[in-house]
């Protein structure tokens, strides 16, 4: 039989996504330099997992489907490092 | 009702629970397509954002932050309100399960109508790529590009709410049917997978697209 969540959880996961959502909006009118860039994300990140670890149940899911996951994400991550390794070495050839 | 997961049940599978596995694992690598296919976009806003990234802030301030946020609140009652319908299901509450999927797609539906509205005021400050791009700062070249993956990401998202509140009549529609059990619920369960992830997307593009350099100009 498949894991029943109790209400109350997804009333404190539901609670706590509003608040990090007021608190990205509010972060984002503050000057933190860089800092604003990665603390949006931190947030994000953070929303997500909570949605992925409680509303998706991958807390209860197999490791199979954990492993398929992590596989999407690492896959995510080469694309996005590979084409930023990219553009910020275009100049560096033309530098030497 | 005993007999309807007994006929879903397929010859090459040894027991419901092993056929549902099977369906939710399928349902996740279908999802890793999708991360994949947002990602494609993803990394190229995170291309034009770091080559222009003051026109790109200034662009950026021409997006409804209220509206923004609203609807990423909107979305965020929708996970919970999708998430209560497959509790319902699991526990075979009938009425409960339609009652949720009904609020579900209401909600996707007034995400759908703010987002519109948005794309309207966009269209009548001129801020659609094209001919009749209108910009009167510098940069209006790299102000487009970031009003095309504004566009092609919030299109895409808003394509995908699309099919998932007609995924959520359809289910509403065969849960009032009594066509679930708390033995069978699997396309309960994996719209709710597929809904969850759809708020997910939009949970990076709200701070991507609208949140970015709001403290600056």
């Amino acid at each position: 039989m498949e894991h029943v969540e109790s209400k109350r959880v997804y009333l404190l996961v539901f609670a706590a996504l509003l608040a990090l959502t007021a608190v990205t909006t509010g972060v984002a009118f503050l000057d933190l330099g860089p800092l604003n860039t990665i603390v949006a994300l931190a947030i994000a990140v953070a929303k997500a997992a909570v949605v992925v670890l409680f509303f998706m149940h991958l807390r209860h899911s197999g490791r199979m489907t954990k492993v398929v996951l992590l596989a999407g994400i690492f896959w995510l991550a080469l694309l996005i490092a590979l084409t930023l390794g990219d553009y910020f070495t275009r100049g560096w050839l033309k530098a030497a | 009702m005993a007999d309807i997961h007994a006929l879903a049940l397929r010859h090459h599978f040894a027991t419901p629970a092993q056929q549902k596995d099977a369906s939710t694992l399928g349902m996740w690598v279908f999802l890793v397509t999708e991360i994949m296919f947002f990602g494609g976009l993803f990394s190229g806003y995170v291309v034009y954002r770091s080559l222009f990234p003051g026109v790109f802030a200034a662009a950026s301030h021409h997006l409804d932050i209220t509206l923004g946020a609203l609807n990423t609140a909107v979305l965020i009652c929708s996970s919970l309100t999708m998430a209560l319908a497959v509790r319902s299901a699991q526990l075979g509450a009938r009425r409960l399960l339609v009652g949720f999927l009904s609020s579900t797609l209401l909600l996707g539906s007034v995400f759908l109508v703010i987002k519109s509205i948005e794309w309207w005021h966009k269209y009548t400050e001129g801020h659609i790529p094209g001919p009749w791009f209108r910009w009167e700062q510098a940069g209006a070249g790299n102000a487009q590009i970031f009003f095309s993956l504004y566009f092609s990401l919030t299109g895409l998202h808003a394509l995908h709410m699309v099919i998932g509140v007609g995924l959520l009549a359809v289910l509403a529609i065969r849960a009032w049917r009594g066509r679930f059990s708390s033995a069978y619920y699997t396309p309960v369960d994996l719209t709710g997978l597929y809904w969850h992830f759809v708020d997910i997307v939009w949970i990076f593009l709200f701070p991507l697209l609208y949140l970015i350099g709001r403290h600056e100009v």
